[in-house]
């Protein structure tokens, strides 16, 4: 941006210069066919002032909750098989989303639970929700009103990754914190 | 399991078991009138079947099932023999209309040898009714269909019985269908013990042309009754959740040979855990269309549907009780996944479990006293029973560290439930009296079991080369059939209860 800024400046100055070298062709003496004596040269115009540049670019501050190398853009925390414990590594993402509702008190989550496609439909609806529960839980812990959280189980329905791997099951053992 | 021993438990019921005799003629007033689905009080002529003579006949014919038991031991080379053949067959569940493909996996350890004769017609039949009869006999697995030949063989034709006999056709089974004056259909059928060369069953039906599909399933139940002793249930319906797409889900009703296939409701989230009423009029299920679970109750000669339970969280896992008016199902609005019931209504919600753990999948045992369910209390998911008002739970289930989807068999013998071992997923069966454990599926993703209401057979979901499909098994694990529609997924299955 100031390297552009300066560009822009060095341009700007360079062409006020060139202005003032300009030879004005209208004055080329009339007189020089007549025996009257030149008349004198007028004087030069002064300069014009360098221009200020106003930059009208919108200042936007960035979302933290899009900006990547926020913790708060990661939105989703994943689970062992038949577990709803949050995996350690994944606590200080639900801690900075506390954080972060504590502070937005007009905010409103919704959290989904989800399961890999291993057992049955009616038990990974129940592990689904209580994955999406133990999200809700770590936020109430943490100060934010339960009944700005709501919780939803997707159960082994809606999986992100239809794979059949060990990677696509791990991906969708996982509950997404969704803001409304 | 011992077919034997099965059989000496079978209770008959002299109103179901007419018989008359191969030389006489079917009363004309003794007619099942499938359209309107009653049956037509039994006004026997006495020229065709005196008391006595019916009597005599259900002795007779029990004997002779008892004689049958013994001649059909089949060795196990032979059994072999027979389940490559079946199996090599890829038999078409009907013609046109039919939705599945059906393929035999497995056959019982007794199979009965019958020949389907082609129906004798007086007009073209809109329906080939002997190869919906055959394909019902050969998916049930308890039958080897016996090639009978193109030549269609009348109801009233006189039987060559060593022929068949020496062909291997213990049981031949013919019909005739006669267009009435009224242009109504009559169907006049006949089975035959080609051994000892007399009749086990005939029947006549009145068709109003619509549902010779129906009658043919009809004919299916009757053979199969008459020869094993168990009631047939070919012309039940079963219901079951196709997927086609992320966003495209349809629950269909279809017959228990998944041909004719009607949907009841399309979504485009998906629909899990259908369940019959005990009446056979309706089905509760769990439908996402809503962006969050909500049980329904559907009509479905209707279409109306009913919202029971939405309360916040989760609302799923609806089961009738046997008498049709009270639902239990599982509701996480108090805290976790606890079974509550509820009256079909609406009315009367009373919390059964009170478990810090998952409770999950009630159903009601047959006599309505008991709620079997799966708990992880223990740790990983595991058979639990309570009584039905609630209170304290006993484990079902020992082996392995993940059995969950119980259903109880009407006759309430049999728990079948999902057990899995060494990452396979797989039907198990408990026999209560015995408390042993069967694995009965030859296949590794299944899900939801559902008994027919016989019994004898429970049908499941399963995936084969990527595809969801639905699968049968016999209790006893031996007779195998899988049912794979034309396209989607297909998961969920419920079998309905016997047609009134």
């Amino acid at each position: 941006m100031n390297t552009l800024r300066v560009a822009f400046l060095a341009v700007a100055v360079a062409l006020v210069a060139a202005g003032c070298s300009t030879t004005k062709l209208d004055d080329t003496p009339a007189a020089s066919t007549s025996k009257a004596a030149p008349a004198p040269a007028p004087a030069p115009a002064p300069a014009p002032a360098p221009v200020k540049p106003v930059d009208a670019t919108p200042v936007t501050p960035i979302d933290p909750l899009n900006d990547p190398k926020n913790i708060l853009s990661r939105r989703s925390v994943y689970f062992e098989f038949d577990r709803s414990s949050i995996n350690e590594t994944d606590v200080p993402v639900v801690e900075a989303h506390g954080r972060y509702l504590v502070d937005h008190g007009a905010r409103t989550v919704r959290i989904e639970g989800n399961c890999d496609e291993r057992g049955g439909r009616e038990y990974n609806l129940a592990l689904g929700q209580r994955r999406a529960d133990a999200v809700r839980e770590r936020l109430k812990v943490l100060g934010v009103s339960v009944n700005r959280v709501e919780t939803v189980s997707l159960g082994k329905e809606k999986p992100r990754n239809t794979g059949h791997t060990e990677a696509a099951w791990a991906e969708n053992r996982r509950a997404d914190i969704v803001y409304k | 399991m011992n077919r034997t021993e099965r059989f000496s438990r079978v209770a008959y019921n002299p109103v179901d078991m007419l018989l008359f005799r191969a030389d006489s003629d079917l009363p004309r007033s003794f007619r099942i009138s499938a359209s309107q689905s009653s049956i037509t009080p039994p006004q026997l002529p006495e020229r065709h079947v005196r008391a006595g003579q019916l009597i005599i006949g259900i002795a007779a014919r029990a004997r002779a099932l008892c004689a049958h038991m013994g001649r059909w031991q089949v060795t196990a080379a032979a059994r072999a023999a027979l389940a490559a053949f079946v199996s090599l067959s890829c038999l078409m569940a009907g013609p046109a209309q039919a939705q599945m493909t059906v393929e035999i996996t497995g056959v019982g350890s007794q199979q009965f040898p019958i020949a389907v004769a082609n129906f004798f017609s007086d007009s073209a039949l809109p329906e080939d009714m002997a190869a919906v009869i055959r394909a019902d006999l050969a998916r049930s697995g308890m039958f080897r269909i016996v090639e009978a030949g193109p030549a269609p063989i009348a109801e009233s034709a006189s039987v060559n019985f060593p022929d068949w006999k020496s062909r291997g056709a213990d049981t031949l089974a013919v019909a005739s269908a006669a267009r009435l004056a009224d242009s109504r259909i009559e169907i006049r059928y006949r089975l035959y013990d080609s051994v000892k060369g007399n009749q086990l069953d005939g029947l006549a039906f009145v068709s109003s042309g619509a549902d010779l599909r129906r009658i043919a399933h009809r004919i299916a139940d009757r053979i199969y009754e008459s020869l094993t002793g168990i009631k047939g249930v070919f012309s039940t319906r079963i219901a079951y959740v196709v997927q086609y797409s992320a966003s495209r889900y349809e629950l269909q009703i279809a017959d228990a040979d998944g041909a004719n296939p009607q949907t009841a409701l399309k979504s485009p989230e998906f629909i899990i855990s259908p369940t019959w009423s005990p009446d056979g009029s309706s089905l509760a299920y769990v439908s996402f269309e809503k962006h969050k679970t909500v049980v329904y109750v559907h009509n479905l000669a209707t279409g109306q549907r009913k919202a029971i339970a939405s309360f916040p969280g989760s609302n799923s896992g609806p089961a009738f009780s046997p008498d049709g008016r009270t639902l239990a199902m599982v509701l996480t609005r108090d805290g976790n996944s606890e079974i509550y019931t509820v009256g079909v209504d609406g009315s009367n919600l009373r919390r059964l479990t009170f478990d810090p753990s998952i409770d999950t999948e009630p159903v009601f045992s047959p006599d309505g006293t008991k709620i079997y369910f799966t708990s992880d209390r223990s740790g990983g998911p595991q058979i639990y029973r309570m009584p039905a008002g609630g209170g304290d739970a006993q484990r079902m289930t020992f082996q392995g560290d993940y059995n969950i989807s119980p259903r109880m068999s009407p006759d309430g013998k049999t728990l079948a439930f999902i057990a899995r071992h060494a990452d396979q997923f797989q039907v198990a069966v408990i026999d209560l009296a015995s408390e042993q454990q069967l694995t009965i599926t030859d296949t590794v993703r299944d899900e939801a079991p559902s008994f027919a209401p016989n019994s004898h057979l429970i049908l499941y979901a399963t995936e084969v080369g990527g595809r969801g499909i639905l699968a049968l098994a016999s209790t006893d694990g031996r007779a195998r059939a899988r049912l794979s529609g034309p396209n989607g997924d297909v998961r969920e299955p419920t079998w309905g209860p016997f047609s009134k």
